[in-house]
C-alpha cells in the first residue's frame, strides 16, 4: 500500500532548526543561490509547469500569481506569507514552520527576488506564538549570513522579513483582512478592487502566499524531477494533508496526489478508533464540504475530489464516526462561523446567525418546511453575495450536507 | 459626457448601453432608469460594499457582483432582475428587518427611511425570520443627537461621514459577527467623546438609528401657551434647503413662503437670523480690526459654527484664544431679542420664547450653553433643525411651493446680502471683508464679491490689500480641512491673519440638520441660491443695514462697546474627555 513521500517534508528532523549552519550543511540556501542566477520569469514558468495551486484553500495557480506580481508596476513590493492557518482541522503549516523554518525563509527570499519585492511579512496566527522564537531566530541568522538585508548574494537586491502575530481571528486568513491586521487596523476584509496585488499592505503591491505554497519552491528549484514524477493527471506533485477526528493516528502526511482517501484514512491515519464506521468526512476545513464514506476510493486530486462534491481546500480532512450525528456536526460548524464572521456585510453577519437558529430548531424537532427552505436560500445568498471568501464559503459544509445527507433535512411525517 | 473619454459598451438586462470607462454598474444602470437597490452606498462617500443589496448577476461570473463597487467592462452582460438577484435582495432585507426595531410609527424617520422604502418596493410587509434585535434603549443624553442602536443596520455610512468628512472618527465598528455594533469610544455618550455634535452622521444614516433630538413638541406647546410671546428666527441656509422636502428643485429659494408658513404656524413674530449675521459682522469685523491694530491674538478665527467651536474646545484647547469672542448670529439675535426687542415690545424677557430654525444639530447644544444667556434665561430657548421645521409645516398641512409669500417682521427682520451668504462656506469671510474694507479705507467697495473665497474647495485663501498692510485670509469647511489649518496655528506657523471655519461640508447649507438626502451636488445648488439672494438684495453690506444702524444708535452704542460685549460676546473653554490618547 502507498505510504508517505518525503519531498516537501524532506528536511523534517534532518537538521537542528535553531542553526543556519545545520541547514546549510544539508543543502540550505542552494536553491536561493540557484534562483538568483536564473531569469525570474523562468522560475514562474517552472511553477506553472508544475501546476502548483495555492495551498491555502483558494487553489489559485502559484506561477500565474508570481508572474502577475512581477508585472505589477510599483515600488517597495511586498511578499506576505500567510501563516494564519485558521481552518479547523488543518495544521500542516505549523509542521512546516516548526520543522523547517529556514526553508520557509529561503522560499520567501526567492519570492522576493522573483517578484521584485523589498519586504516580506510573515503573518502568523496568534495560536502559534510558541513558534515565534524559531522564526525570529531563523530571520536573525539569515540576516547575519547576508541572505537578508542589502545586496543579497552580491546580486544587488535587498530584502527583509518581518514577523507579525495575528490577533486571533479566523477571518484574518482572508487576504485583505490579514493586510488590515498587519497595518494595525481591525482585521476585517475590504472590498476588491483594489486587488492586493496592486494595493496591498500599506498600499504597496503585495503578493500573498500560503506557507505550504512557498515552502515548495526551494525544493522544486533543486529537484524538479521528483516533484513532477509524483501525482496524477492535472494534480502534479505532493500535498500535505492534515487528518483529524476519530482516527487512531491523526497528523500531517505528505502524499503524492492520487493517493486514495481510503489510503490516507486507513493506512496513514491508522483507521477509525475501535473500527467504528465513518459518518462523514469534511475536506478542507470548516469552510469545506462533506462527503459520506462513498468517497473512500476516490483519488486525492483536485479534479477527482471536486467531481465527488468536495475539494482539496486547505488540505484538512476531518473524519467523524457514527457516534456524532450529521446535524450535531453541522451545528458545531455553524457555531464557529456565527462567531467568526467579521460582521461587516449583511449576508454573512445576519445569515450565519439565522442558519444557526434554524439548525437548533431542527435539532429540537421544531423546524418547519419553510425553515429548511429559508435556510437553503440564505445559504445560497451568502455564497453568492458575501463581501469576502469567508461569507462565500461559510455554508459550503451545510450546502454539501443538504445534498449528501438529505434525510437529515427531510421532516417527513414529523410535521403536523 | 467627455468626448475624449474612453467608452465601454455593455448590456444591462439586454439593453445595450455605452458609458465612460471607470463607471460602476450602479451608475451605468441609472443612465437607463434602472435603480439598483442599495443602502450602504452614498454618492459622496468611499464605496464600502457592505450591505450587498446591490448584488447583480454578470454573465460568466460564478458569484454575484456588487454594483456599487464593480466597474463595467467591454462586453459585460449584466442582469439585475434574475431569480438569484431577487432572492438576494429580498433575503438581505429580511435579514436586516429581523435585526431591526420595526416600530415605524414611532420612528422619526417614518416615511423618510431607506430601509422602509426598499421593503415597500419589494413588497416585504414583515420578516418571516424571527427577531434577533437586541433590546437597547435610545441614547438621549445630549441636546443635539439621539442614537437608537436597535435601528442600526451597520451600513457604516455614519462612520465614513465622521471619519472621512470630519476627520474625527467618533463612531466606529466594535465587536464582530452578529455582535458587531456601531458605537463610540468605550461606548460613552457621544458628547463625552471626540464627537462635536455636527450631525453629519444623522444626515447620512439611512434609517432612524441616528437622528436629531426632536424639539417640535416644545414649540407646539409654546405656541399654544397664551402667556408666551413666541418669536422665531430662521438661519440663512434654511430658505434654500426647505423646498427639497416639498418636491421643489434643490436650491429653490422659498424665503417668502417659509415666512408665511411660520406665520400660519402661529408665531407672534417671524424674524431673520440674517439680521443677527449682520450684527455678527459688525462685532467680529471690529474685533478683527482691534486685534490687528493692537497686537491681538492672530490669526483670528470665526466662531459662528458651533460644531467648529466644539471641535476647538475638545481638540485644540490651547488655541482657543484665536476664536473670535463674538457670539454666533443665532445667539446674538437671541440676546437682542430678550433685551432690546423685549424693551421695544414692552415685554419681560421671561415672557418671550425665542425659537431658532437652524440647519444644524450643534446649535441645540450651543443654545443650551450656560454662557448664552443671563439673569436665569437663555438667549435662545428652542432650536429646531430644518428637518424639524419640515415636520411642523407638514403637521399643519402646508405645501411650501404653493404658499403666498410674506415679508419678515420688523425690526429684526431686515438683513443685507452679506447676512444671507453666511450660509455658504466663505460667506462669513466675504461679509466681514465687505465691512472691514470700507471701515478701514473709508472708501466704497466697487465690487462687493470676493470670488477667491467662494466655491467648494476644502481650503481657500486670499490676500486683501488694506492701507498699511496686507491681510491674509483662509476659509475652510469640514473639520478634516480645519485640522490642517489648526496644526499650523498650534505650531505658530500659520501664515494667515483671519480664518473662517465651518464644520459642515459647504457650510451651513450642508449642515447636519438639513433635509435627508442632502448631497454635495445639492449643497452646491444651495450655495448658488444664496449668492443669488445676495445679488438681488438692495443692501449688501452689514454696516449699511438701517435697522442695525438704529440698534447701535439706540441701544448698543458702538461695536465692541461695554453693552455689546455683555450681550454679544462670550468666551470658550477647554472641554475634557473621559479619556485622552494624545
Amino acid at each position: 500500500m502507498s505510504t508517505q513521500v518525503r519531498f516537501l517534508t524532506k528536511n523534517f528532523g534532518a537538521y537542528d532548526v535553531s542553526s543556519i549552519g545545520a541547514y546549510m550543511n544539508i543543502g540550505g540556501f542552494k536553491a536561493l543561490r540557484k534562483a538568483v542566477t536564473m531569469d525570474p520569469e523562468d522560475i514562474c514558468t517552472m511553477l506553472s509547469d508544475a501546476k502548483i495551486r495555492g495551498r491555502g484553500g483558494a487553489e489559485y495557480p502559484l506561477g500565474r500569481k508570481w508572474s502577475q506580481a512581477r508585472a505589477v508596476k510599483g515600488e517597495n513590493k511586498v511578499i506576505i506569507c500567510n501563516a494564519d492557518e485558521g481552518e479547523t482541522t488543518t495544521f500542516k503549516d505549523r509542521e512546516l514552520i516548526k520543522n523547517d523554518p529556514f526553508n520557509l525563509i529561503e522560499a520567501m527570499i526567492i519570492a522576493g527576488f522573483v517578484c521584485g519585492a523589498t519586504d516580506g511579512y510573515i503573518y502568523m496566527r496568534a495560536e502559534y506564538a510558541c513558534y515565534r522564537p524559531i522564526l525570529l531566530n531563523a530571520i536573525r541568522q539569515a540576516k547575519n549570513y547576508g541572505f537578508l538585508g542589502e545586496n543579497i548574494l552580491g546580486k544587488g537586491f535587498d530584502f527583509n522579513i518581518h514577523l507579525y502575530s495575528g490577533g486571533g481571528a479566523y477571518v484574518c486568513g482572508e487576504g485583505t483582512a490579514l493586510i488590515r491586521s498587519i497595518e494595525g487596523k481591525a482585521g476585517r476584509p475590504r472590498m476588491k478592487p483594489p486587488f492586493i496585488k496592486v494595493s496591498g499592505v500599506f498600499a504597496r503591491p503585495t503578493c500573498l502566499n500560503n506557507v505550504e505554497s512557498l515552502s515548495l519552491v526551494p525544493h522544486l528549484l533543486l529537484d524538479k524531477d521528483t516533484y513532477m514524477n509524483c501525482g496524477m493527471g492535472e494534480s502534479i506533485g505532493t500535498k500535505l494533508v492534515s487528518v483529524a477526528g476519530n482516527v487512531n493516528n491523526p497528523g500531517v502526511f505528505e502524499i503524492p496526489f492520487g493517493t486514495t482517501v481510503r489510503d490516507i484514512i486507513y493506512n496513514l491515519a491508522g483507521g477509525l478508533q475501535h473500527d467504528r464506521e465513518i459518518q462523514l468526512i469534511q475536506f478542507g476545513g470548516a469552510s469545506g464540504k462533506v462527503s459520506d464514506a462513498s468517497i473512500l476510493d476516490t483519488p486525492y486530486t483536485y479534479d477527482d475530489l471536486r467531481a465527488a462534491g468536495v475539494m482539496v481546500g486547505s488540505g484538512g480532512m476531518l473524519v467523524i464516526d457514527k457516534r456524532t450525528s450529521v446535524l450535531d456536526f453541522l451545528r458545531m460548524n455553524q457555531e464557529f462561523f456565527s462567531e467568526e464572521s467579521c460582521g461587516q456585510c449583511t449576508p454573512c453577519r445576519e445569515g450565519n446567525l439565522h442558519i444557526k437558529i434554524i439548525l437548533d430548531k431542527l435539532a429540537k424537532g421544531e423546524a418547519t418546511e419553510q425553515d429548511i427552505k429559508t435556510m437553503g436560500t440564505i445559504a445560497k445568498v451568502m455564497s453568492m453575495s458575501s463581501l469576502c471568501g469567508l461569507g462565500e464559503t461559510a455554508q459550503n459544509t451545510l450546502q454539501s450536507a443538504m445534498k449528501k445527507f438529505p434525510e437529515v433535512f427531510d421532516l417527513g411525517g414529523t410535521q403536523a | 459626457m467627455n468626448e475624449s473619454q474612453e467608452m465601454v459598451k455593455l448590456t444591462i438586462n439586454n439593453i445595450p448601453i455605452e458609458v465612460p470607462k471607470g463607471t460602476k454598474i450602479m451608475q451605468a444602470a441609472q443612465t437607463i432608469g434602472i435603480d439598483i437597490p442599495h443602502l450602504c452606498y452614498h454618492e459622496d462617500q468611499r464605496i464600502k460594499a457592505h450591505c450587498r443589496l446591490c448584488s447583480v448577476e454578470v454573465t460568466g461570473k460564478k458569484r454575484l457582483l456588487a454594483a456599487c463597487s464593480t466597474e463595467v467592462w467591454e462586453g459585460m452582460d449584466v442582469h439585475t432582475d434574475t431569480q438569484i438577484v431577487r432572492d438576494t435582495q429580498v433575503s438581505i432585507l429580511q435579514l436586516m428587518l429581523a435585526n431591526h426595531h420595526k416600530d415605524c410609527l414611532s420612528c422619526p424617520r417614518n416615511q423618510n427611511c431607506d430601509l422602509q422604502r426598499l421593503c415597500s418596493r419589494f413588497n416585504i410587509l414583515e420578516s418571516h425570520l424571527p427577531s434577533v434585535v437586541k433590546e437597547e434603549p435610545r441614547i438621549e443624553t445630549n441636546p443635539s443627537i439621539v442614537r437608537d442602536p436597535s435601528k442600526c443596520i451597520r451600513c457604516g455610512r455614519c462612520i465614513r461621514a465622521c471619519k472621512d468628512v470630519q476627520g474625527i472618527a467618533a463612531l466606529t465598528y466594535a465587536g464582530r459577527s452578529s455582535d458587531i455594533v456601531v458605537t463610540t469610544a468605550f461606548n460613552k455618550p457621544m458628547e463625552a467623546t471626540d464627537c462635536i455634535l455636527c450631525g453629519q452622521c444623522s444626515l447620512v444614516c439611512p434609517t432612524g438609528a441616528i437622528v436629531e433630538k426632536d424639539d417640535t413638541q416644545k414649540v407646539l406647546d409654546a405656541l399654544q401657551d397664551n402667556t408666551k410671546h413666541v418669536i422665531v428666527q430662521v438661519a440663512p441656509s434654511v430658505r434654500v434647503a426647505l423646498g427639497d422636502a416639498f418636491g421643489l428643485e434643490p436650491g429653490a429659494i422659498v424665503t417668502g413662503q417659509m415666512v408665511t408658513a411660520l406665520k400660519l404656524l402661529g408665531f407672534d413674530k417671524v424674524f431673520d437670523t440674517n439680521f443677527g449675521a449682520d450684527l455678527t459682522i459688525m462685532e467680529e469685523g471690529h474685533e478683527f480690526l482691534h486685534r490687528l491694530n493692537n497686537d491681538g491674538v492672530l490669526p483670528m478665527m470665526t466662531s459662528c459654527s458651533p460644531g467648529w467651536v466644539n471641535y476647538m474646545e475638545k481638540h485644540f484647547p490651547s488655541c482657543i484664544d484665536h476664536l473670535s469672542s463674538a457670539k454666533s448670529p443665532m445667539s446674538m439675535f437671541g440676546a437682542i431679542a430678550k433685551t432690546y426687542y423685549a424693551q421695544q415690545a414692552g415685554l419681560k424677557p421671561q415672557e418671550i420664547v425665542t425659537v431658532s430654525i437652524m440647519p444644524c444639530t450643534a446649535k441645540k447644544f450651543e443654545a443650551a450653553r450656560p454662557e448664552m444667556g443671563r439673569d436665569g434665561y437663555q438667549d435662545v430657548d428652542i432650536v429646531l433643525t430644518t428637518r424639524e421645521l419640515i415636520k411642523l409645516i407638514k403637521y399643519v398641512g402646508l405645501s411650501i411651493g404653493k404658499l403666498p409669500e410674506n415679508d419678515f417682521d420688523s425690526p429684526l427682520g431686515l438683513a443685507s446680502g452679506a447676512g444671507a451668504i453666511f450660509g455658504a462656506t466663505g460667506g462669513v469671510m466675504e461679509a466681514a471683508l465687505r465691512t472691514v474694507y470700507e471701515k478701514v479705507t473709508g472708501k466704497t467697495l466697487e465690487k462687493v464679491e470676493f470670488m477667491d473665497v467662494r466655491g467648494f474647495d476644502g481650503i481657500k485663501e486670499a490676500t486683501i490689500h488694506l492701507p498699511g498692510r496686507d491681510v491674509r485670509i483662509a476659509v475652510a469647511h469640514t473639520l478634516k480641512n480645519a485640522r490642517k489649518i489648526m496644526e499650523q496655528v498650534k505650531k505658530g506657523t500659520s501664515p494667515y491673519d483671519f480664518i473662517e471655519i465651518m464644520a459642515c461640508p459647504g457650510g451651513c447649507i450642508g449642515g447636519g440638520g438639513q433635509p435627508i438626502g442632502t448631497t454635495n451636488a445639492i449643497r452646491k445648488q444651495r450655495i448658488a441660491a444664496l449668492y443669488e439672494i445676495d445679488r438681488t438684495l438692495p443692501i449688501r453690506k452689514s454696516h449699511e443695514n438701517p435697522d442695525i444702524q438704529t440698534l447701535y444708535q439706540d441701544f448698543l452704542g458702538e461695536p465692541l462697546s461695554e453693552r455689546a460685549h455683555e450681550l454679544l460676546h462670550t468666551h470658550y473653554h477647554k472641554v475634557d474627555k473621559p479619556y485622552q490618547f494624545d
